[in-house]
């Protein structure tokens, strides 16, 4: 397998909190090199700094990697550019919407939209929800409430 | 010990006590909300302190991991200001200490963004982050408890006086804070003071809560001096690691 069939394969591995996104939507998973001696190096950074998800991908990599062949696999965690929302896809974003949770906007003066019937009116409830990237929120429109992930 | 890993564990002390401080709070906390974002900064908190002790121990280079230097050094080694040890009170207690502490947080991460070290400036990019949604969050609390009804106002006069004798010694400073700052790496304490004093100042005043007295001023955290409260927090927070060393879960 190539390097860039391994990060193909790596992206198998989802956020245990949110699992309708793979580690690459996320922008968590940030390179895949190969040694000369076949050992795979994979740099991921963390999203919050207490993200408990952390260690649960580190394990998940290896896992993946393991059963493309892989068995030597040092996973580097990376602090240096910081993590963003603006790394999540766009399919990051879509899928998203569609599991519920209302996206990280790109520009923070932009209205939060209700996941469930789009409507522009919600309301902040709390800053902090069920996870640390996530605010809970009510839609004015539908009355039903929805997790934000928050933009950091 | 090398200068830089001592400099990162005094910023890794502070959040990993005030994590297991505001972790020994929930499930007590006001409201359901409440509880969840006490968890949450709690955790942010035990994030960076994570990172910033893993740091250390590489840069320390012994077979020690960040893990043992949170649960297997004694009270006299661990770095961390005094006011973060300082046990819980009433819910105002606890706001009180948050907001001084959020405030200097505040101030310091984005300093620490610029340090010539990519790693501490990688750690201390997210945690700006983080503690500018702390302080938003305590600082709201502070301004409705102090303007709040009298009971909730003398309370947070009281948590106020009570803790303000810790504050000097968040912008004490010593010789290692100067030659971190000097090299690029740190901030020097007294640099935040101004950052700091205004935050405070205008949340205090729409608190329309005053400042403690400038009178007992307690120091020594940074070298290891601390209240009698921090022993008795290592011990619960150390105790399955000194009874059963090595367990994993």
């Amino acid at each position: 397998m190539t390097v860039s069939e391994l990060f193909d394969a790596l992206e198998a591995v989802v956020d245990p909190e949110i699992p309708v996104l793979t580690i690459a939507d996320l922008g968590i998973l940030r390179d895949v090199t190969e040694n000369r001696d076949g050992s795979v190096v994979v740099t991921i950074t963390p999203t919050y700094s207490g993200c408990p998800a952390m260690d649960h991908l580190r394990t998940e990599i290896e896992q993946v990697l393991l059963r493309h062949g892989r068995d030597r696999v040092e996973v580097i965690t990376t602090f240096d550019p910081p993590w963003t929302t603006e790394w999540m896809t766009p399919e990051g974003r879509d899928k998203l919407t569609e599991y519920g949770v209302a996206p990280p906007r790109l520009d923070t003066a932009a209205a939060i939209v209700c996941p469930r019937c789009s409507d522009v009116s919600t309301r902040l409830v709390s800053e902090f929800g069920s996870t640390a990237c996530k605010a809970l929120r009510v839609c004015s429109s539908c009355g039903e409430p929805f997790d934000h992930f928050k933009e950091h | 010990m090398k200068a830089l890993a001592e400099y990162v564990i005094r910023h890794a002390d502070d959040n990993l006590i005030l994590a297991q401080r505001l972790s020994e709070y929930v499930a007590h906390a006001p409201e359901l909300e409440e509880d969840l974002a006490i968890a949450n900064i709690a955790l942010d908190h035990l994030g960076v302190a994570t990172h910033l002790l893993n740091y250390a121990a590489a840069l320390i280079g012994d077979d020690r991991t960040g893990d043992d230097l949170a649960f297997l050094r004694n009270e006299r080694e661990f770095t961390n200001l005094l006011l973060v040890e300082q046990p819980n009170g009433d819910f105002a207690h606890i706001i009180v200490r948050q907001f001084l502490f959020d405030a200097y947080q505040h101030a310091l991460w984005p300093m620490l963004s610029r340090s010539t070290d990519s790693t501490v400036a990688g750690i201390a990019g997210k945690a700006a982050k983080e503690a500018a949604y702390h302080v938003r969050h305590s600082r709201g609390w502070l301004i409705r408890l102090g303007d709040g009804t009298r009971e909730s106002h003398t309370r947070t006069q009281t948590a106020v006086d009570d803790l303000w004798r810790f504050v000097d010694e968040l912008f004490a400073g010593d010789d290692l804070d100067t030659e971190m700052a000097t090299a690029g790496i740190g901030a020097a304490p007294a640099q935040l003071r101004a950052a700091w004093d205004t935050t405070v100042d205008s949340v205090l005043s729409e608190a329309t809560l005053s400042r403690g007295a400038e009178e007992s001023v307690r120091l020594g955290g940074r070298t290891g001096f601390h209240t009698e409260h921090l022993g008795h927090l290592l011990a619960e927070m150390q105790w399955m690691q000194r009874a059963y060393p090595g367990l994993e879960w």
